[in-house]
C-alpha cells in the first residue's frame, strides 16, 4: 500500500491501481453523507479532480494520484457512502485507475512514512 | 486562537471529547466522538444537551416595575406583540433597521415584572448596546453574565430535567418558568432549535457543570455539539442569523410573517412604530418580491450556502442564493433554504448550480421534517 499527503492509498492489482482515502481522512472529514465518481474510460491527468466526497461538514475533492484511464469505479458508495466511514481501506475504495507504469508509485510513501505525517 | 472565549463547559467539552472550534468568538464543541450523523440521530430518538452559553441573556427591568412600560418600549425596537405577551410566555422577535432588515433574531419572555431576552453570540455586543441606547429612559439593560445556558432536546429531555427538577414536564411549549435545583434558580424555558420538544435552561455559573453533569447521567442523555445543531435547526426550517436573515433581509422576505402579530400590522391597534415599519408593512400587504424557500435537492448531492440557482437547466442568470445547505440525517436527503423570487410555489424545479452542473431542486414546504413540540 502507498500513501499520497492527500490522504489517498493506492493498492497495486495487476497493472490498475485502487484508490480509496485513508481512515484518518475519513475520521478527519466526518460522517460521510454523498460520493461522486468519475465515468469509466475517463482518462485523468494527475491532480485532475476525479471524485467528490461530501460529509456532513464540507465537500472535498479526491485528485488523481496517477496520469491513466478509469477503468471501474465503485457504485456501492453512491448508494452507501458511510463505507467510507466503516471501511475505509476496504469496501470503501472510490475506483480503479489503469497506468502505463508502475514505476510512478515509487514516489509516494509507505506506511510508516504516512504515519509519520499524520503524527 | 489566543483571545477565543471559552464557556463554563470548556473542561467538560475537552473531557467528553469534544472537537473544539472557534465559533462566533468561543471555543466551542462542534462534535463530540459519536459524530455529527449519530449525534443528530439520538437528538431526534432519546435527548441531547447543548452548550448555548455563548448567546446573550439579558434582562430588561422597567424602572416603574411594570412590565407594560418595559414591553412598550421594546415594541419600539421589534415588529412584535411585546405588551399582549402572558406572563409566563416566551416568543420569537426580531431587531429590525430603518431599511427593514434584520438587525438580529432573539427570544424574549415575560417574567411578570421584566422581560428576559436571549440573542445570538455572534450579535449580543452590538445588541446590549442597542438596547441600552434605545431602552434606557424606560428600563435598565442588564446584560446577565454570570449565568450558563443549555438546551435539553429531544423525546427524552422531559424526563430527564423532571427527575432532576420537578414542574419541568407540566411547561407547555414556550412557556417560561422559574424552578429551583439544589438551592440555585433555573431559568427555564420549552423551546429550543432543533424541532423537538426540550428546554432551554439558564443556569448559575457556579452550579453549571453539575448541572450539565447530572443531565447527562439521566437516560439517554448526550453532549450534542453546533455540528448537529445546524443540521437539526435546517431540518427544522429555522433561520441561521447572519445566513439564512441578514441586515439586507425583511422579517416578511425571510418568510417570518408568524412572527409579526396582527396588532402590529397595518389597522392593528398598535400598527407599525418599529424601524422600517414603512417597507414591513408594505411587504406585508403586497408580498415580497423575492422570499426564504424550502428546496429538497434531487438526488443525494447536498447544495450548500453560496450555491446559485436558476430556473432552468441552461442559461440565464441566477434568480436566486442558498442561504443554508446541507444532508438531512433524519430525511435521509440535501436540504437547503435559498431566497427565490416570490411565486415559486411549492413544486416547483429549480436548479443549483454544484461544481459547474445545474442540477434540479424542488420547492419544498419546511419544516423538511416535522416538529414535535409539546403544545
Amino acid at each position: 500500500m502507498k500513501y499520497t499527503e492527500d490522504h489517498e492509498w493506492l493498492r497495486v492489482d495487476g497493472d490498475v491501481v485502487v484508490v480509496g482515502i485513508t481512515e484518518h481522512a475519513a475520521e478527519q472529514l466526518g460522517d460521510v453523507v454523498f460520493v461522486e465518481l468519475p465515468e469509466v474510460e475517463t482518462v485523468m491527468a494527475k491532480g485532475d479532480d476525479c471524485a467528490v466526497i461530501e460529509s456532513v461538514k464540507a465537500a472535498s475533492d479526491i485528485l488523481a494520484p496517477v496520469d491513466g484511464e478509469i477503468v471501474e469505479v465503485n457504485e456501492k458508495l453512491v448508494d452507501n457512502p458511510g463505507l467510507v466511514n466503516t471501511d475505509p481501506t476496504g469496501a470503501a475504495w472510490f475506483f480503479k485507475i489503469k497506468v502505463d507504469d508502475l514505476s510512478v508509485l515509487d514516489d509516494y510513501m509507505d506506511e510508516d512514512a504516512y504515519k509519520e505525517l499524520i503524527g | 486562537m489566543a483571545d477565543l472565549k471559552r464557556t463554563v463547559f470548556f473542561d467538560l467539552h475537552v473531557k467528553l471529547g469534544a472537537k473544539m472550534v472557534p465559533f462566533a468568538g468561543y471555543d466551542m464543541p462542534v462534535q463530540y466522538p459519536m459524530g455529527v450523523l449519530k449525534e443528530h440521530l439520538h437528538t431526534r430518538t432519546a435527548a441531547g444537551l447543548f452548550d448555548v452559553s455563548h448567546m446573550g441573556q439579558v434582562i430588561l427591568r422597567p424602572k416603574s416595575g411594570q412590565y407594560r412600560d418595559a414591553a412598550l418600549a421594546f415594541e419600539r425596537l421589534v415588529p412584535v406583540d411585546v405588551a399582549g405577551l402572558a406572563e409566563g410566555r416566551q416568543r420569537y422577535a426580531m431587531f429590525t433597521n430603518d431599511a427593514g432588515g434584520i438587525l438580529d433574531d432573539l427570544m424574549f419572555a415575560n417574567r411578570g415584572d421584566h422581560l428576559f431576552v436571549v440573542v445570538n453570540a455572534a450579535c449580543k455586543d452590538q445588541d446590549i448596546a442597542y438596547m441600552r441606547a434605545h431602552l434606557s429612559e424606560v428600563c435598565d439593560v442588564i446584560a446577565v453574565t454570570d449565568r450558563a445556558l443549555v438546551a435539553l432536546q429531544g423525546p427524552a429531555a422531559e424526563a430527564a430535567l423532571e427527575a432532576l427538577v420537578p414542574g419541568a414536564a407540566a411547561m407547555k411549549f414556550m412557556d417560561v418558568a422559574i424552578l429551583p435545583w439544589q438551592g440555585v434558580d433555573l431559568w427555564i424555558s420549552r423551546s429550543g432549535y432543533t424541532g423537538e420538544d426540550g428546554y432551554e435552561i439558564s443556569v448559575p455559573e457556579g452550579q453549571a457543570v453539575a448541572f450539565a453533569e447530572a443531565l447527562l447521567a439521566r437516560p439517554g442523555v448526550q453532549p450534542i455539539g453546533l455540528g448537529a445543531r445546524d443540521s437539526l435547526r435546517l431540518e427544522a426550517g429555522m433561520c441561521l442569523y447572519g445566513h439564512d436573515i441578514d441586515e439586507g433581509t425583511s422579517p416578511v422576505e425571510g418568510n417570518l410573517t408568524w412572527a409579526v402579530q396582527k396588532v402590529r400590522r397595518t389597522g392593528g391597534a398598535r400598527a407599525g412604530g418599529f424601524p422600517g415599519d414603512a417597507r414591513i408593512l408594505k411587504e406585508l400587504t403586497d408580498g415580497p418580491t423575492r422570499r426564504r424557500v424550502g428546496l429538497r435537492p434531487e438526488g443525494r448531492a447536498p447544495m450548500r450556502e453560496g450555491t446559485q440557482v436558476f430556473a432552468g437547466p441552461e442559461g440565464g442568470a441566477p434568480i436566486g442564493t442558498i442561504t443554508s445547505g446541507g444532508f438531512g440525517p433524519s430525511i435521509e436527503a440535501p436540504m437547503a433554504m435559498a431566497y427565490l423570487p416570490a411565486g415559486l410555489a411549492d413544486g416547483a424545479v429549480v436548479y443549483g448550480e454544484v461544481r459547474g452542473k445545474r442540477l434540479p431542486a424542488v420547492v419544498a414546504p419546511m419544516p423538511f421534517h416535522p416538529t414535535n413540540y409539546k403544545r
